[in-house]
């Protein structure tokens, strides 16, 4: 039997990190021209596998056959000689330069050395047209959107006549609109004979997109099977190993008589126009909307991380005053920032500072720090935010991401904070810790903070807020609440023109 | 690897345990017993003091410049601030009490470290050209103020009582030099003005949206960095008894060069005074070694530069690695 020169086989491959084995035993056949998808929690195994493949990682035992030839990929541009290429989650484009130039970097046609403009612009256009994606090549790639920017490294891979393409969660930072174009697109590079591996948490866009899935759970294949056989609860067991419940707790929905802790009024800050809003002490109150729709900018305008230019915002009745987050935090008010690498963690330091950087003032006398209150406040905030690893003093460098963001969520509870706003609380984070972070949020709510919950994850909103509102271009257009809260209704008012 | 280091790091403190923290204690440790063996007059206490007694303005300024390195900035202008607060102390001391010319000279230190701190925070200029801008300014000033004269202090003998006073056999400048790297080592690490320093300097924007001001912060940093100065340039001043304002060109490099063998990253955010001591002291010692032995000082430089280069790189080396 003849192989296909694009099948891709791996052979009994394992993979230890530091003694900690990372894939055990792993053996897979990837079928030429097909969309594969890699599941399972953070840990499982699944970047790791893709890594291997691309030549990032070496395995440590195994073999891997790209159309029955044995291959031993040592690094990417090997990995890329062969056809293989990763578009990783952190996109490799200069800013500075045009989307053409972009994409040919590197291998830009020259004459003596200097570069063929127009040679080049020509190649660029004859390329996007095959792959049907409509570009300027002149723009600056730096100011296009994350999802263009993608478009960028797929079309860079496709110069390079790439036959197998490994995509690591390409759709976390993408608005609902423009996943939908990259599903898009890898629908067609699939149809066109490209090799797709997907790696991704959004288990719907895998059962939608995918042909074949594997399961990884701590570096074991779980299962391959077609995607026309599972479904996302059989999916979330095979990850989990048990069954998860619900995704979502039960919502337990404030007294009627409990009071409003925050008050928004007629706000008017940068990307916020006239906002207003109010939560009760014990509300999940959801905000959805379009990437750039203005949500994010709402939350910092609350929290008073960028100028307000008119309106007022009380907690309890009084007035918040004074610039900075710092002056939020003293009224009661916390944020879960969107992103915890760039704009929460000190990735370098312990969870125990981490956790206690906001409050440590709090509890210090002149400003000396007593080591043994502090072991102690944080091992009694650990105790209702569980967080796994080896002790306090970890680095939080070296958590997954469901527990750099409890981390994150025990920090905030630490200031003790009458209003909460999370922004993308489950952005990159597992299943099983996406549910424990829902429960604590719940839980928060039954002790009376009001919340706000800020997500792209649309289902994530309507699962664990008690009421939504929309936005859209800076404006709160639509609150909606019991049954009218439902997908359609959200998507009608954030896509909707009028108003 | 990992399995390794744990091997040969188990008889130290838990501390001490990862090599970068290890990392300047071990060649240090090796470096003193070489030139403990090799040279007689190494070990006896005339010399290891005398070191001590000379490097003791550098370690106060490098105590201070670890804090301004950890919260993710730069200080150039400490070589001038050094040599503008020894003239304006010592010249002021001419006509009025050593004590009184003591305390102009913290407070003109922290007064140029504000500003420093200022131009940087609140101006938000990159620190190594905003501090290497204000060390032209600060060496222009002290220039003025002497008119390029030496100013001697044979008249007034006291002034020398700041450094070369004798407590259990060991000079006054050794003893405020400990007790300044105790200090900021203590507020570095166990107050929460420290944390506050780490976290500006490891993560600007995360540590504002947990409600730190890191402008003040760095001010803070900055206004003790040049206290620091000022107190190494009356120390000095102290010691030889005259001040030049064209003292110090080489000192913010020096200090640099001690900060970064101890281990503290230029990047921010993370380092240790004591490491920065024993980075100055490592650097000392190969001077010192270098004379004893009886090598030329040539090689003094070349070895000095070999040191930094590897330093750094392994702090680079550090960096990607955890990715």
């Amino acid at each position: 039997m003849t192989r296909h020169k694009n099948e891709l086989e791996i052979v009994r491959v394992s993979k230890s990190f530091g003694g900690v084995a990372a894939l055990s035993d792993v053996s897979l056949t990837i079928k030429p021209g097909a969309v594969h998808s890699l599941v399972g929690e953070n840990g499982a195994g699944k970047s790791t596998l893709g890594k291997i493949i691309s030549g990032l990682h070496t395995a440590d035992s195994g073999e891997v056959f790209l159309g029955g030839n044995k291959v031993h990929f040592k690094s990417p541009r090997e990995a890329l000689a062969h056809g293989i290429v990763t578009i990783a989650q952190e996109l490799a484009i200069v800013p500075g330069l045009t989307v053409a130039e972009n994409v040919l970097l590197g291998e830009e046609p020259r004459r003596f050395g200097f570069i063929r403009r127009k040679k080049l612009r020509k190649d660029f256009a004859e390329l996007a047209k095959r792959v049907g994606f409509e570009f300027s090549p002149n723009t600056l790639a730096g100011s296009l959107s994350v999802a263009e920017q993608q478009k960028i490294e797929i079309l860079r891979a496709l110069s390079r006549n790439a036959s197998i393409i490994i995509m690591d969660e390409p759709t976390a930072a993408l608005s609902r609109q423009e996943a939908e174009a990259l599903h898009t697109v890898i629908r067609n590079l699939s149809a066109a004979g490209t090799t797709v591996i997907l790696v991704s948490h959004f288990l719907s866009e895998v059962l939608e997109l995918s042909d074949t899935i594997s399961v990884l759970r701590d570096g074991i294949l779980i299962k391959t099977a077609p995607a026309s056989e599972c479904s996302q609860e059989s999916l979330i067991e095979l990850m989990l190993g048990r069954s998860l419940g619900a995704i979502y707790p039960e919502k337990v929905f404030p007294h009627h008589s409990a009071p409003t802790v925050l008050f928004v009024n007629n706000l008017c800050a940068a990307g916020v126009s006239n906002a207003w809003l109010s939560v009760r002490a014990g509300e999940i109150l959801g905000i959805a909307g379009l990437v750039g729709s203005g949500r994010t900018e709402l939350a910092r305008a609350i929290f008073r991380d960028s100028k307000i230019n008119s309106g007022t915002i009380e907690i309890n009745g009084v007035r918040i005053t004074g610039k900075a987050p710092l002056a939020a935090l003293q009224r009661g008010i916390s944020m879960l920032p969107e992103s915890r690498k760039d704009l929460g963690l000190l990735i370098e330091r312990s969870i125990q500072e981490n956790i206690t950087l906001s409050s440590v003032s709090k509890w210090s006398r002149l400003g000396i720090i007593n080591p043994r209150r502090e072991k102690y406040v944080v091992e009694k905030i650990l105790e209702k935010v569980v967080v796994k690893s080896s002790g306090i003093k970890q680095k939080v460098s070296h958590l997954s991401g469901g527990n750099q963001q409890k981390v994150l969520l025990a920090r905030t509870i630490m200031s003790n904070p009458r209003v909460l706003i999370v922004d993308e609380p489950t952005r990159g984070v597992d299943v099983g810790s996406k549910r424990a972070i829902y429960d604590l949020l719940v839980a928060l709510a039954q002790d009376g903070l009001g919340i706000i919950a800020i997500s792209s994850d649309l289902e994530e909103v309507l699962g664990i807020a008690h009421r939504v509102l929309v936005i859209r271009g800076g404006r709160i257009v639509s609150e909606l609440s019991g049954r009218s809260m439902s997908e359609h209704a959200v998507l009608e008012a954030a896509f909707t023109e009028k108003s | 690897m990992p399995q390794t280091t744990e091997n040969w790091t188990r008889f130290l403190p838990s501390s001490m345990r990862s090599w970068r923290n290890a990392g300047i204690f071990l060649p240090f440790l090796i470096l003193f017993i070489t030139l403990s063996i090799a040279s007689d007059p190494f070990l006896r206490t005339v010399n290891l003091l005398n070191i001590l007694d000379q490097q003791s303005g550098i370690l106060i300024i490098a105590a201070a410049g670890t804090l301004i390195l950890v919260s993710g900035s730069i200080d150039l202008s400490v070589g001038a601030t050094y040599a503008l607060v020894g003239c304006v102390s010592a010249q002021f001391a001419l006509t009025h009490s050593v004590f009184s010319s003591v305390v102009l000279g913290l407070l003109l230190g922290l007064g140029v470290g504000i500003v420093n701190g200022v131009v940087v925070a609140i101006l938000k200029i990159n620190s190594l050209i905003a501090t290497l801008a204000m060390s032209f300014v600060i060496g222009g000033l002290g220039s003025k103020i002497t008119e390029g004269n030496l100013i001697v202090l044979a008249e007034k003998p006291e002034y020398g009582k700041i450094a070369q006073s004798s407590l259990l056999g060991v000079n006054s400048s050794i003893w405020i030099m400990v007790f300044v790297v105790i200090t900021l080592g203590f507020l570095l690490t166990r107050t929460t003005t420290g944390r506050y320093i780490i976290a500006a300097g490891g993560n600007s924007q995360a540590a504002r949206l947990a409600g730190i001001r890191v402008s003040f912060v760095k001010i803070i940093a900055f206004g003790l960095s040049g206290m620091a100065a000022g107190l190494a340039g009356m120390i000095d001043a102290s010691r030889v008894l005259s001040a030049s304002a064209a003292l110090g060109s080489t000192l913010a490099f020096t200090v640099l060069a001690g900060i970064v063998v101890g281990g503290t990253s230029i990047a921010g955010g993370e380092g240790s005074v004591w490491r920065t001591a024993v980075g100055v002291l490592f650097i000392a010692l190969i001077g010192n070694g270098f004379d004893l032995i009886g090598i030329d000082p040539l090689y003094k430089q070349i070895t000095l530069g070999g040191i930094l280069l590897i330093a750094v790189g392994l702090d680079a080396w550090a960096r990607n690695n955890r990715r």
